[in-house]
């Protein structure tokens, strides 16, 4: 499609604002609707849009196979090394400090010095939904790949 | 109200009698993006913009691409199937067994449902408190459901969705890739 000098400009305007929409429903989940798997959605539409447009193998300079398939894994590490996280930071309860359990975001609270009064939830749930957008984006991207790349069966 | 609901409702199950007529696949791949829109409009009239969201760029942008995507891999019209009459007794059993299972559902909005009474107290009403630490909480109960109170569950969709990645690549993956891996 890369001859149409149309669909060829209309492209390249539209997709830096779906980038930018996608990084809004990720990181403005918290407030309001969308999340992780939304935005990790949208954000693989633009690079299969650009794919669509100028080819696989321009989308495969963009994110090559090689990081991609890191990114699914790093996504869900990203998700579980902060349960891990949890557990191991000092949760306090009434004054004493107790065990945080798996994912207990609470553990987060104040930990982070620098950081002026951030909820320990927040900050929690900030890092697993961008687990659930990096892993999201991955493997849609890499499903895509996976079906375009391959030749027509002839009859 | 009753305006948006009827009209969204009857295109839902005219396009869906499409898509199981039609014999031409793209016009059929087609159909289905506008079922996945109608679907987003309909979850959008029951108040739920996150699961229309999902179904907009899921249904009716990604699903879409990939159909296209096989189709070009494929032939583009259907084989003409000869008229059979079980599949037709099996999707009446099914869908009478289906629309008899909804009589048991509460009404539509009806305050005393199982949904409206427990836990109570509600999520909505913890969720201020639970998710704030010095007044910087999280507003929206959906997010805070989905990924603190529930965070397991979405810890079991994301390896849902890095297990389905990891078998298309595994299934889908041409040997050539391997070569480019082995050379970089």
């Amino acid at each position: 499609m890369i001859s149409f000098p149309i669909i060829r400009v209309i492209t390249k305007i539209i997709i830096p604002y779906i980038l930018l929409f996608a990084l809004y429903v990720q990181f403005h989940g918290d407030f309001g609707p969308g999340g992780g798997f939304q935005a990790g959605v949208i954000f693989a539409s633009a690079l299969i849009l650009y794919a669509l447009v100028y080819g696989l193998p321009a989308a495969k300079r963009v994110a090559p196979v090689v990081v991609v398939e890191k990114l699914i894994a790093l996504g869900l590490l990203l998700y579980a090394g902060t349960g891990v996280a949890t557990m191991f930071l000092p949760r306090m309860k009434d004054g004493h400090e107790v065990q945080a359990n798996f994912l207990d975001y609470e553990s987060l609270n104040h930990n982070i010095g620098w950081l002026q009064p951030l909820s320990g939830q927040h900050l929690g749930i900030f890092l697993v939904e961008l687990g659930v957008g990096i892993t999201v984006t991955a493997v849609m991207i890499i499903i895509f790949y996976a079906f375009a790349g391959r030749e027509p069966v002839t009859e | 109200m009753i305006f948006i609901v009827i009209p969204i409702l009857a295109l839902l199950a005219l396009t869906a009698v499409a898509i199981a007529r039609i014999r031409d696949l793209w016009a059929a791949v087609m159909f289905t993006g506008i079922f996945s829109f109608l679907g987003a409009s309909w979850m959008m009239i029951l108040d739920a913009p996150d699961v229309a969201f999902t179904e907009a760029a899921v249904g009716a942008g990604i699903s879409t691409v990939l159909m296209l995507s096989t189709l070009a891999l494929t032939g583009k019209k259907e084989k003409p199937v000869k008229f059979s009459v079980t599949p037709l007794i099996v999707v009446g059993i099914t869908g009478a067994a289906l629309v008899y299972g909804t009589f048991d559902m509460p009404d539509f909005g009806d305050p005393n449902a199982p949904i409206q009474t427990y836990p109570n107290p509600s999520f909505i009403e913890k969720a201020s408190h639970d998710m704030s630490h010095g007044g910087h909480g999280i507003p929206n109960v959906v997010t805070s459901v989905l990924a603190s109170y529930r965070a397991y569950d979405t810890l079991g969709e994301t390896a849902v969705i890095f297990t389905a990645g990891i078998a298309v690549l595994l299934i889908l993956r041409k040997s050539e890739d391997d070569e480019e891996v082995k050379k970089t």
